[in-house]
């Protein structure tokens, strides 16, 4: 389904017969009594990344809040790992939600914690020793270049490094699945790229699954036509014509999902509200 | 159209008291579930406890020195302001003491938690925390539950200690009274029942001031605007509630014990 042209960057497509991270299966939510997702049905397969584009307000975060089971469907069935998180209980979320990386549209730092004790926040739920946390949390904020950031507080940060501190407290675990709600949205176009580029280096390097929320076109194609490249620790275009295989698309509309495809799918799609999304 | 729209604010309010219910028996049940929050809990404690103590100090002391004015000179008319000992202790321990430091607690910490957990929500903090595998309800609820009932009970002792002294500074500085008559009358007419009573109501208080502070943090909507309103109203309806409250225990008391 996903990537024309793969193996562009060692990459390979995702198995479809291996077992999908994410499955959604007829999902339905509305709020007070007005409908915002209705019949939603897709995959993610393991090292894939969903880009899920749609205009503002049509309900992308709230479908990644049904991914991490912190709000439940009206109807439907949504697997993660395998595991029916509609029917689960909250208590039983709580571990699920471990194997989880989130990154919040405005970042979601505790104001309260400095950076060190956000990205290890987790750590410290697991009661691991002082030293352990130090070093992890280091490890993780390092990947975002921000290690010399450890004893600050959020409010100290500029929008777009309490992203990165975001991510890094996103990845510290080492997730099996990572959730963007719009990782670049409010940001300059400069920082916007960082954090793209750190989005593809996760992809690209720790080949975790992903779903990315985003309205901003650019960011979804930056994503799908570049490669993290570790030797010059940056990312680089793909050369003419190749996607990254394991990024594709989905796209809503009214609440509904009208696009379910690769990247040239979605280039060559005679949909008008897709063509005119996409010109 | 009427209909409708009573109808409408009955629904309203059901559902406000099941979630209020459900928050606050979550919150109890958390008490014995793995993971514990020892020291969340020592930290509210300190700031609910050990932040109010100024406040409840200086209202208890007022509020002795007052009580003993105006019953003095009521008491004098009939011969019996040796007796303003007794009457202070009294209404301090049984009344006075456990609902005005109640309200002091409120106003200061129901409003506090209420815009913390407010904040929180606005800006996806809990979220963040229930992606990150936290329970919110028992690591920021449940802590403070435990933290305010502990604390508003030895406020109240506070209180009320501090409440006598002051009736007895103003009764024999202010209105030249025997100091020692003072004391003696103030414990020695107070019984068993009149101590657990003021020592039962701090217990609910406490119970009273967290759970809606809390609840009004969590139901919290509409940014900055929103934070505001749930501020206000987690105030209102514990000061109302704690009052409510305080009838029917006095009631409750007063029909198990005959005074």
């Amino acid at each position: 389904m996903s990537g024309m042209h793969g193996g562009a960057n060692g990459a390979t497509p995702p198995d479809p017969s291996a077992e999908p991270v994410v499955v959604f299966e007829d999902v339905s939510i509305g709020f007070e009594q007005k409908p915002v997702l209705e019949n939603i049905s897709f995959r993610v397969h393991p090292g894939e990344m969903r880009v899920l584009l749609g205009p503002a307000g049509v309900g992308k975060s709230v479908l990644l809040k049904l991914v991490n089971g912190l709000l439940r469907p009206d109807s439907g069935r949504i697997f993660v790992f395998g595991k029916e998180i509609s029917a689960m209980r909250e208590e039983d979320l709580f571990e699920l939600r471990g194997s989880i990386g989130t990154v919040f549209q405005e970042g979601a730092l505790f104001d309260s914690l400095t950076v060190r004790d956000n990205v290890g926040y987790r750590l410290m739920e697991e009661h691991l020793p002082d030293e352990e946390i130090t070093a992890r949390a280091t490890e993780a904020l390092r990947f975002v270049e921000l290690e010399h950031t450890l004893d600050k507080f959020p409010s100290e940060l500029s929008g777009g490094m309490r992203r990165r501190v975001a991510i890094a407290r996103a990845i510290v675990t080492n997730p099996r699945l990572i959730l963007y709600d719009s990782p670049t949205g409010g940001l300059d176009p400069i920082t916007s790229t960082t954090i793209i580029e750190l989005v593809m280096k996760q992809r690209d390097v720790s080949h975790t699954s992903s779903l990315v929320v985003t309205h901003r076109l650019q960011d979804a194609f930056v994503l799908a036509m570049h490669r993290f490249d570790r030797a010059r620790n940056g990312m680089v275009p793909l050369p003419e014509h190749q996607t990254d295989p394991n990024t594709s698309f989905l796209m809503l509309h009214q609440g509904h999902l009208v696009f379910d495809g690769s990247t040239k799918e979605l280039v060559h799609s005679s949909d008008p509200f897709i063509r005119e999304y996409i010109s | 159209m009427a209909l409708e729209t009573i109808d409408a604010a009955a629904k309203r309010g059901v559902l406000a008291l099941q979630d209020y219910v459900v928050l606050s028996a979550r919150a109890l049940g958390d008490l014995f579930r793995r993971p514990f929050y020892r020291e969340d809990i020592f930290m509210q404690a300190d700031i609910i406890g050990v932040g109010s103590l100024p406040i409840v100090i200086l209202t208890g002391f007022f509020l002795g020195g007052v009580l003993a004015l105006q019953s003095a000179s009521t008491l004098q008319q009939f011969g019996a302001a040796a007796f303003t000992g007794q009457l202070v202790s009294f209404s301090m321990i049984k009344e006075i003491g456990p609902v005005v430091t109640a309200l002091m607690v409120s106003g200061r910490n129901a409003s506090g938690m209420a815009s913390e957990l407010g904040s929180m929500i606005v800006t996806e903090q809990i979220d963040a925390m229930r992606a990150l595998g936290t329970d919110p309800l028992k690591k920021l609820v449940m802590p403070r539950i435990v933290a305010t009932v502990v604390m508003l009970f030895f406020l109240v002792i506070i209180s009320d200690a501090v409440g006598i002294c002051g009736g007895g500074f103003v009764s024999v500085l202010m209105l030249g009274q025997d100091a020692s008559q003072y004391l003696h009358l103030s414990y020695q007419s107070l019984e068993f029942p009149d101590i657990l009573q003021g020592l039962v109501k701090p217990v609910f208080f406490g119970f009273i001031i967290a759970t809606i502070g809390c609840y009004y943090g969590m139901k919290t909507r509409g940014g900055t605007q929103g934070v505001g309103r749930s501020t206000t109203q987690a105030v209102v309806w514990s000061s109302i509630l704690i009052i409510v409250c305080d009838f029917m225990v006095s009631r409750f008391m007063i029909g198990i014990f005959g005074r």
